[in-house]
């Protein structure tokens, strides 16, 4: 047995040490949001946040997650308490299949975690390692903007008081 | 076996109460149903011609609520909220009051497959004038109970409302049955101004789950005791499993079983992991001989022209003598194979309990596909069910009938246990059905006038459709050890057409002659790919266009206006032209060119003009798309947004095409498996803007437009770079590395 800690709870799950993150979560937390695309790194839909930082995890074995603090989309909010991320990201409806866009989400946010104002360029440089085959491209930045703004915004007023739309 | 399927249906609608007393799918039913034979009389609009009944499509249960059933399936594109908007319109009733059911074989009609932009205007028409009928029936019943002419009711808010202010609702109106009837041939449809939910864009149903971790994909089903499938497929087309002890993988932890019919090798484990490590370690005990020979890469065109045979036939002809040529050019285009490359790999879920298939998957053809694998499994369709359930964006035929025929054989060896197959990111890029290589020759003349005098076309292609079909499609069935044959290639039919898709001219010429040569054989695994022939097809034709305007001394917008008779396709033009701001002598930056392109999709669907402006770095040869500026006309507009977000979508997929993709291969195995071997387009390329303007057409049919960006996008682009290098590329994609070997040249 393992423990893994995940969205602030801790999980004791039985896989072993080399079993990637995104099976236990899929599987074993059965989490929705991380989303296996190519078990190779190369296109970023596992993206979940890891003490602060983007991380692929599909290729993230469980063994070094030991005392860390993973995130995924669903510890972030709900459909009807969504977090600013979400909001922005169902504003903008920046989504077709959606496939891809739960870990666009993570990176995005792990980025505005650390830079509340990125610039265009920046948020272009960071989504670099995601790929998105519907070509939603241009709604995903504008959805990461909208983020950005709503996060400066939402941090004033607590999370109970926030309106579902 | 019909019997049984109606029983079915019986049995499962006399539970619900309402309504319905049957669902009426199957013309031996309807014939039990229906009066005796009339004189034929005009087919009701849409899907409605091949699924007549009203309750198919929308049913209203005592308590008033609303279901409306769709034979499509939702890919990404937003058809299911706007097949929602379309019902509350028709009906009067809150957008939120009503809920869409998608392809399902025991519950919604057969409407084929979800493909060819069909649709908004074979289910969406269906559904609109369904509700309509509808409401006028509730009307009517309404009208004989409060014995009022029914020209004085009204309805709003799911009621019925007399001047009196007495008031009826659905719910209590249906009570009697009054729904199972079949649609008459025309319908009094809404005034479009009166519109309160048609036309706007009301956000997406599907996104919030999709943005929160909700389930929202067939990759997210977790049925009770449900267990991981891998499959090991060949390394090669057609290659032979000579030898494979499964005894050491059998032992490893969790693995349930291995299943092996033939060439079909599968593996099942308690846990997903489990299951991939059993699969490599499968995969390694696995020994093939293989037997593919591919052609060479290099040499596609002259493969395509020369080496396979072709039928041919002559499919547009027109003749004036008396026009004059005075300046003739020909040129060659070609695009290589392409895939659809799903970020999500291929899935699929089947459960086979008591004799009984059930299969949830996002195929595009639940029917057929319910076909396809029945004939695999040698039982009747009635005993298979198959259930839509979406999975990553397709883009056409890509794995998903596939993993649903993979799921359904092995599930078949675990009686009652219900069976998850993922497919690995290598086995979608490698075995999935690629767009196929095509090869176009024009020739034309200018004449005295400065316009096009003769028009030469031809293409060559294999077919666009390998879709199931039947067993012989899929991969599966082509491994068993009592294998099905792959069908013999058909080509599809005009005026859609498949190879020849939008080859005929949208514009008029005084002579014009266009050969389809069709190509029976089939050297690499293809079938349809978002657009089918139209993506090449309007790619040549368009930048063929503008080295004619080029050859005319014209502008390239003027230079297509001068050549294109109908109205809606020139007010088009004109939208993306203004829209970009494109002028006659028009000053291009340093190192930029401006490209225009215009294609009407299938020459029946929605009218696409796209005006772009590309950077071309002269030492690298990388070109990057700067900004789009389209304009599109789909007739009436149901959803704006949902149809902005298609049109932006085709930009960016089709720039990725055009600009990278091509599937690799060498003697016998394909090469280009993930996203390192066959890149497609990054951030880092992403346009500073995409305009969509769209030109409304209030109470006109609805005309498809997911596919109808493809074209004319890859030859705006095509004609920007040719118009900042002064270089024409025509082979596709156009890469980094030929765009550098034009200038250089």
């Amino acid at each position: 047995m393992m423990t893994v800690k995940v969205n602030g709870q801790d999980h004791q799950v039985d896989a072993e040490p080399d079993t990637p993150l995104l099976y236990v979560l899929r599987d074993d937390l059965k989490l929705n949001a991380a989303k296996f695309g190519c078990g190779l790194g190369q296109c970023g839909s596992c993206t979940v946040i890891i003490d602060g930082k983007a991380v692929l995890s599909c290729v993230t074995p469980m063994v070094l997650l030991d005392g860390k603090q993973v995130t995924t989309l669903e510890g972030l909010g709900t459909a009807s308490q969504p977090a600013p991320i979400q909001r922005a990201f169902m504003e903008e409806q920046a989504a077709q299949c959606g496939y891809c866009i739960a870990g666009m989400m993570m990176r995005a946010q792990a980025l505005l975690q650390r830079n509340s104002k990125p610039t265009d360029e920046q948020i272009r440089a960071e989504l670099a390692p995601h790929l998105c085959r519907c070509g939603t491209h241009m709604r995903i930045l504008r959805a990461v903007h909208r983020a950005a703004r709503l996060m400066d915004t939402a941090e004033l007023v607590p999370a109970d008081k926030r309106s579902a739309q | 076996m019909n019997a049984s399927v109606i029983l079915d249906r019986r049995r499962l609608l006399a539970g619900s109460g309402a309504l319905i007393v049957s669902f009426s799918l199957t013309n031996a039913f309807a014939q039990d149903q229906s009066p005796p034979a009339a004189p034929p009389a005009p087919k009701p609009p849409g899907s409605l011609a091949t699924s007549p009944y009203l309750d198919s499509w929308i049913r209203i249960d005592a308590d008033g609520g609303i279901t409306v059933y769709t034979g499509k399936a939702e890919l990404g594109q937003g058809f299911k909220t706007a097949f929602q908007q379309i019902a509350a319109e028709e009906l009067d009733v809150p957008f939120t009051s009503l809920k869409v059911v998608t392809a399902d074989t025991k519950l919604t009609a057969n409407e084929g497959y979800t493909s060819g932009s069909h649709s908004m205007q074979d289910s969406g028409t269906a559904i609109q004038n369904a509700a309509a009928q509808a409401r006028a029936i509730l009307v009517e019943e309404a009208a004989k109970r409060l014995d009022l002419p029914a020209e004085n009711l009204r309805t709003e808010n799911g009621a019925v409302i007399a001047p009196d202010g007495r008031k009826l609702s659905y719910g209590e109106l249906v009570a009697a049955d009054r729904l199972h009837v079949q649609a008459q041939p025309s319908s009094k449809l809404k005034d479009p101004a009166a519109f309160k939910v048609m036309g706007q864009s009301i956000p997406r149903v599907d996104i919030p789950a999709k943005v929160t971790g909700g389930v929202a994909y067939v990759q997210d089903l977790r049925l009770p005791g449900m267990v991981h499938a891998r499959v090991v497929r060949p390394p090669s087309y057609g290659a032979q499993l000579v030898d494979c002890d499964a005894a050491a993988v059998e032992k490893l932890p969790g693995v349930v079983k291995v299943v092996r019919d033939g060439n079909f090798l599968a593996v099942v484990a308690k846990g997903e992991f489990q299951a991939v490590k059993a699969m490599q370690a499968l995969s390694a005990a696995a020994k093939w001989k293989e037997n593919a020979q591919l052609p060479k890469q290099d040499d596609l065109p002259s493969l395509l022209t020369t080496t396979l045979a072709s039928k041919d036939s002559v499919i547009f002809e027109r003749s004036n003598p008396s026009a004059s040529s005075r300046k003739t050019i020909e040129a060659t285009y070609t695009r290589p194979y392409q895939a659809h490359g799903s970020i999500g790999p291929s899935c699929a879920v089947a459960q086979f309990t008591d004799g009984a298939m059930t299969v949830w998957s996002h195929t595009q053809g639940v029917y057929p596909d319910r076909a396809a694998i029945a004939e695999m499994l040698r039982v009747p369709p009635a005993s298979v069910r198959v259930m839509h359930v979406e999975g990553s964006g397709c883009y056409g035929h890509n794995g998903a009938d596939d993993a649903a025929a993979d799921a359904a054989l092995i599930a078949r060896a675990l009686p009652g246990v219900p069976v998850r197959v993922q497919w690995s990111r290598e086995q979608e890029h490698a075995w999935e059905p690629f767009g196929p290589a095509m090869v176009t020759k024009l020739k034309a003349s200018i004449g005295d006038d400065g316009k096009i005098a003769d028009w030469n076309f031809e293409v060559w292609s294999n077919t666009h459709s390998m879709r199931p079909g039947g067993a012989g499609c899929l991969l599966a069935a082509q491994h068993m050890a009592q294998p099905f044959a792959v069908p013999a290639a058909r080509p599809l039919p005009l005026p859609e057409g498949g190879g020849d898709r939008n080859a005929i001219p949208i514009y008029t010429f005084p002579n014009a002659h266009v050969v389809h040569h069709f190509l029976p054989d089939m050297p690499i695994r293809i079938s349809a790919m978002r657009a089918l022939g139209a993506y090449h097809n309007v790619f040549s034709i368009e930048s063929f266009m503008d080295e004619l305007a080029d050859l005319a001394g014209a502008d390239p917008v003027e230079f297509r206006l001068k050549h294109l008779d109908d109205p809606r396709g020139r007010d088009v033009i004109a939208k993306a032209a203004e829209g970009f701001g494109w002028k006659k002598g028009q000053k291009v930056p340093q190192d930029r060119g401006f490209g225009f392109a215009f294609a009407r999709y299938k020459n029946l669907a929605a009218y696409c003009a796209i005006a772009s402006e590309v950077e071309v770095n002269r030492e690298t040869g990388r070109a990057r798309l700067v900004r789009a500026v389209a304009a599109v006309d789909s007739g009436q507009v149901v959803n704006p947004d949902g149809l902005t977000n298609q049109i932006e979508g085709a930009i960016m997929q089709s720039t990725s095409w055009t600009l990278y993709e091509r599937v690799t291969f060498d003697e016998s195995r394909i090469t280009s498996v993930d996203w390192q071997t066959y890149p497609i387009l990054r951030f880092d390329a992403v346009p500073e803007k995409i305009e969509v303007h769209i030109i409304n057409q209030p109470g006109k049919p609805f005309l498809g437009s997911g596919e109808t960006g493809q074209g004319p996008a890859a030859a705006s682009l095509a004609n920007a770079i040719a118009n900042a290098t002064g270089k024409r590329l025509r082979n596709l994609p156009l890469t980094r590395k030929r765009i550098k070997d034009a200038i250089d040249a």
